[in-house]
């Protein structure tokens, strides 16, 4: 018995080392096939860093099609200095992000960079990209502190948590006249702000806030669904993701609050109807400092690049497209009047002015965006069409 | 190590390092210094492109994932080692002393302005403390009670830290200094006494001081009246206790020190980062952490750096593979540990004491001698279950 | 922070009570197994997983939309029999695969454990980039978002002054506390059931007895992943949400119920689902939602430091559920 158990186990063991080296066989192999579309001469290459494969990479593919669409175009008017956009998927991991990030200076030889996407990544990544001296452009990091560390080649193509703070919560106050307001957030870094620079912004107008954070990765909201309900507010402003918002909605409509609900750009996404039914998600209203404009209400620029895009990608703008449409042709404009090297290309952007897609593209000396335009959303039936700009908007229920 | 009742049983079997043992223990002592010396050799030149285009896949630089998560994880095995491994008390919390370290940089460097070799013996003192603090009330629990006392611990530091005002709350601490360069001399293209953010291979010296440090740390302890008693306490805590051994007190001095290292480790990361959050103290790196420790090889410090290296190279390596990377990994855990439970280089004492009953790890119930059951392996289940 | 407390009491008690219902159901698991085995099976918690997708897949399947009153009970069943059987299954194939291996070759617990988290890692992953794509016909990338299916009409079935209870909440509960009965009876009165409970007891006297232990482990796999499929049937209807990830935070509440009412024993998960369920709404009113895990986490190191083997204490074969 005993030697018939030793010889099963050494064929067991025989049979694991197989398993485990075509593991290792298969990892082997795939790599060969990993490398992204590289091309050779003497074009240069941007990087794109984000989630792009993680469970919020729905709000980061759109404006890598953004900024693909863009190189595309460009490339394809047959420049001097042709552009390789190469993406380093970070999944939103600030320890992923550095690891990626050395990568690309260091093998890549990255001329500029577009991202990374989130805030979180960015104070990681960004310091590094300073000490290289590689300009950035990200199209939807919006955390204030980035702007406050004093980095001379960080940019953002769109408007920091602070604006978007101050549009919506100027849009609370004066546009619905809310005066008891509940503001919830997922306790993370950019919910969490969002959610506290809109209570610094009603409070003064005389509203009266009460706060509670919910986990993101829990699904029973009702302790903060009871906090709400007998709080009674005319709005509750939700600062967080899509998938945490939608549950949130979906679980106050059902207890029975019927005031009114409000998200920022990190909701502002097909999923938010979807988690929370197209009937709760109803009239819901998103604020952001982008543009999303299939209708092409805001320029004739952005009905064209709305067109474009459905063109080439199937699929209407989305979240944060025409940011990265915005962020990589604000590269490409300094790369067209023969900037080639990273640091001319830093020198440029300080002066860079254009009509993009979404807004005025112009960076202060902060490197943040100039305009300061926050706009409007509001869902109906399973779209969220654009409203308006903050201070103008008027929600239709 | 040395122990001359080498179990047949086991030890027989398949693969193993017995013949490798017998010669190094009979090599003389010169002989092992020069393959000491050959090993710090080798680990001085691991940073180097070369290795780096095998191991580094996926666009990401070697010596940032060398620094950034294989040392670390290293020293952290080593740290849990001394938890798990060698004293057999089972943590599933161990990331909040690296929190604890993390965090204890973050405040004191960057609102106190201290200096980091200031703050890294605080931090080692402050995670100590932190172990001592979790561990006086609640190493009076038996196993599994531990395990999830401790895993509730590491959710109240973190879920603490992200609703704390004073530490930023979810967005955490930023701005943390990098050490101060202490010499700009340059050797072979590398500065390894410069710390910026463009070079990680400093940080990865740094870091392998700091294991080598811990490793000599261990080994005498290892050898001393401690490591004995910790060997007892794992082997029989019960018998331990009968003998005249202080089982809290050893038992303290063990989270004491594992939570140092760990504490260690959570300095260096912060520093080479210069950001922290809450998000980066997941109960995920716990249990990473610990599934290095027993993939190695628990209690054995060349199988722990081991399992250390491939629970945080593995997943990196193959990047390409992306979403199905982890995929691959859990797998990977699994069959590794059908195929080698003790560990893939598991020292000779455990492999004994595994032989001969739990081996500090627990015995599983429900496992009673069957017809292709090895037989020595079932006999101490009996005391678990009748507890 | 008091009054909170004091006005939001009766929702409190009723949220807590409905959560604690679930936690305790994927607390039997937990505690089963232990109680056999020994052994933490965090994978466990992806069974329940599977769970929560056999029945979103499943409405979809049917069609159903606004289900309401006692058509809920009927669709509560449906699922509930589909998940059960899912997760049932699911965690036969768990045993086989993750934990008999070691269990034949008499591994340590420390390596089951191990093997455990790389099962869990595997069935997350498994989900998220292979089965929810195929299932839900979604592309790769959107496996890891959550699979949301609206088809219940809530409404207030106890409209009793400041205790309003909806159906879905009552359900819930009602159809946790039915299981449990069902597994009392089954571990008490079956020939299975004894022998489940002998195995616990003292394996080494159960086989001389003629006990079948590999039968009696993975019928209290099976067992458990009934319980765990129930309990993502019932999640369904409460919740309409499915997600690779949803098993990680409930299986690690659900693990520290089963620890606080005492490990290994079926009494003890009951109890300790339902404390934890209530310390956690109690803890969030008066602390905000932020500190809900803080509070019971501390909450069990208490209660473990003055009573080191959980409130019931452990033990399968001695407490009765």
């Amino acid at each position: 018995m005993e030697r018939l158990g030793t010889l099963r186990r050494n064929m067991m063991r025989v049979t694991g080392a197989v398993a485990m080296s075509a593991v290792l066989a298969l990892g082997a192999g795939a790599c060969g096939g990993g490398d992204d579309d590289k091309s050779g001469g003497d074009g240069i290459t941007i990087g794109f860093m984000g989630d792009l494969t993680g469970e919020n990479s729905g709000l980061v593919i759109p404006p890598y099609q953004g900024a693909q669409l863009a190189v595309e175009q460009y490339n394809a008017t047959n420049p001097k200095t042709k552009v390789t956009l190469k993406k380093y998927d970070s999944q939103g991991k600030p320890e992923q992000a550095t690891t990626l990030a050395q990568g690309a200076i260091k093998n890549d030889k990255i001329t500029a960079m577009i991202g990374p996407a989130f805030s979180g990544e960015s104070q990681s990544v960004a310091p590094i990209l300073e000490e290289a001296k590689i300009p950035s452009v990200t199209p939807s990091a919006t955390n204030i502190t980035l702007a406050e560390k004093g980095w001379k080649f960080w940019h953002r193509a769109v408007a920091d948590d602070a604006v978007q703070g101050n549009g919506a919560g100027g849009f609370i106050a004066d546009q619905i006249k809310a005066k008891k307001v509940f503001t919830a957030h997922d306790n993370q870094d950019y919910g969490k702000g969002l959610a506290e620079s809109i209570a610094n912004v009603v409070k003064p107008k005389g509203a009266q806030v009460e706060a509670d954070g919910v986990d993101e990765k829990a699904t029973d909201y009702s302790s903060t669904v009871n906090k709400i309900k007998q709080f009674n507010p005319e709005i509750v402003y939700f600062g967080g993701y899509y998938s945490v918002a939608g549950k949130l909605f979906k679980q106050l409509r059902e207890a029975g609050y019927t005031g009114k609900m409000m998200s920022g750009d990190g909701s502002l996404a097909a999923g938010l109807v979807e988690s929370t039914g197209q009937k709760n998600a109803q009239g819901a209203l998103l604020s952001c400092g982008c543009v999303i404009d299939a209708a092409g209400k805001v320029s004739p620029k952005s009905k064209k690049f709305a067109d474009e895009y459905k063109a080439k990608f199937g699929s209407d703008v989305a979240i944060y497209s025409s940011e990265g449409y915005d962020a990589a042709t604000a590269l490409l404009e300094a790369i067209k009047a023969g900037k080639t090297s990273s640091g001319d290309i830093n020198d440029f952007l300080k002066t860079v002015s254009f009509e993009g897609v979404g807004k005025q593209i112009k960076f202060d000396d902060k490197g943040e965006l100039a305009s300061q335009d926050i706009y409007v959303y509001e869902v109906k039936d399973n779209t969220i069409p654009l409203l308006g700009k903050s201070n103008e908007a008027k929600p239709t229920s | 190590m040395n122990l001359s009742k080498t179990s047949k049983g086991i030890g027989g079997r398949g693969f193993s390092f017995d013949p490798l043992r017998d010669r190094w223990a009979a090599a003389p002592g010169s002989a092992r210094w020069g393959v000491y010396a050959l090993l710090i050799v080798g680990a001085i030149l691991l940073p180097s492109e070369a290795v780096g285009s095998f191991m580094a896949g996926g666009g990401g630089d070697w010596a940032t994932l060398l620094s950034d998560q294989i040392t670390i994880y290293i020293l952290l095995g080593l740290g849990l080692n001394i938890v798990v491994g060698m004293a057999g008390l089972l943590d599933l919390g161990y990331v909040a002393f690296y929190a604890v370290g993390g965090y204890t940089i973050g405040i004191f460097a960057s609102k106190f302005g201290w200096h980091f070799w200031e703050t890294l013996i605080l931090a080692i003192l402050f995670s100590a403390l932190a172990g001592v603090l979790l561990g006086a009330p609640t190493l009076r629990l038996r196993g599994d009670y531990l395990a999830i006392v401790t895993l509730g611990f590491g959710e109240i530091v973190k879920k603490t830290v992200n609703n704390t005002q004073y530490v930023n709350g979810p967005r955490g601490i930023q701005g943390i200094p990098h050490p101060p360069t202490l010499s700009e001399f340059e050797i072979l293209g590398v500065q390894p006494l410069k710390y910026g953010l463009l070079d990680s291979r400093p940080y990865y010296y740094l870091l392998l001081l700091f294991i080598i440090v811990a490793i000599i740390f261990t080994k005498r302890m290892e050898r001393s009246r401690v490591g004995r008693a910790w060997a007892s306490i794992r082997e029989d805590e019960d018998a331990a206790e009968l003998m005249g051994v202080p089982t809290f007190k050893f038992k303290l001095a063990a989270f004491a020190l594992g939570a140092a290292i760990g504490g260690s480790g959570g300095v260096v990361f912060a520093a080479k980062q210069t950001s922290i959050n809450p998000e980066n103290f997941t109960f995920l790196v716990s249990a990473l952490i610990l599934a290095a420790v027993v993939l190695g090889g628990s209690g054995n410090i060349p199988g722990v750096i081991l399992g250390a290296f491939v629970v945080a190279w593995l997943p990196e390596r193959f990047r390409e593979l992306s979403d199905y990377r982890m995929l691959i990994f859990g797998l990977a855990l699994m069959t590794m540990m059908i195929f080698r439970p003790e560990g893939l280089w598991p020292s000779r004492q455990r492999k004994a004491e595994l032989a001969e009953g739990t081996g500090g790890m627990g015995s599983m119930g429900a496992e009673v001698a069957g017809p292709d059951t090895a037989g020595p392996g079932t006999a101490g289940h009996t005391a678990e279950v009748g507890k | 922070m008091l009054d909170n407390f004091v006005n939001q009491f009766w929702p409190s008690t009723i949220d807590g009570l409905s959560l604690g219902a679930i936690y305790a159901l994927i607390a039997l698991g937990y505690t089963m197994v232990y109680g056999v085995l020994r052994l933490i099976n965090f994978a466990h918690a992806e069974i329940f997983m599977v769970g929560t997708f056999a029945s979103v897949f499943t409405v979809q399947a049917l069609g159903l939309s606004d289900v309401g009153g006692l058509g809920l009970i009927g669709v509560v069943v449906v699922l509930a029999l589909v998940s059960g059987l899912v997760s049932g299954g699911s965690a036969v194939l768990l045993e086989a695969a993750a934990y008999r291996p070691l269990r034949k070759r008499g591994a340590s617990r420390l390596a089951a454990l191990i093997s455990a988290i790389g099962a869990s890692i595997f069935i997350q992953q498994l989900f998220a980039t292979i089965v929810v794509p195929l299932l839900f016909d979604t592309s790769k990338e959107a496996g890891k978002l959550p699979v949301n299916e609206h088809f219940v009409t809530r409404s207030n079935v106890i409209d009793f002054g400041p205790i309003t209870i909806s159906n879905d909440r009552l359900i819930v509960f009602l159809g946790a506390i039915l299981m449990m009965i069902a597994l009392d009876q089954f571990v008490n009165r079956t020939k299975l059931g004894r022998g489940i409970r002998s195995t616990a007891q003292d394996p080494e006297t159960a086989v001389l007895m003629g006990v079948n232990i590999d039968r009696v482990v993975t019928a209290t796999f099976l067992v458990g992943g009934i319980m765990a499929g129930v309990a993502a049937a019932l999640y369904i209807v409460r919740f309409e949400q499915a997600w690779y990830f949803s098993g990680f935070l409930l299986g690690i509440k659900a693990f520290t119920a089963a620890v606080l009412g005492g490990i290994g024993n079926i009494r003890g998960a009951l109890v300790g689902g339902f404390a934890l369920g209530l310390f956690e709404a109690y803890g969030a009113s008066i602390f905000g939602s932020g500190w809900k895990d803080v509070v019971a986490f501390s909450v069990l190191i208490l209660v473990l430091m003055f009573r080191p083997t959980g409130i019931l204490g452990e033990s399968l074969q001695q407490a009765r559920a």
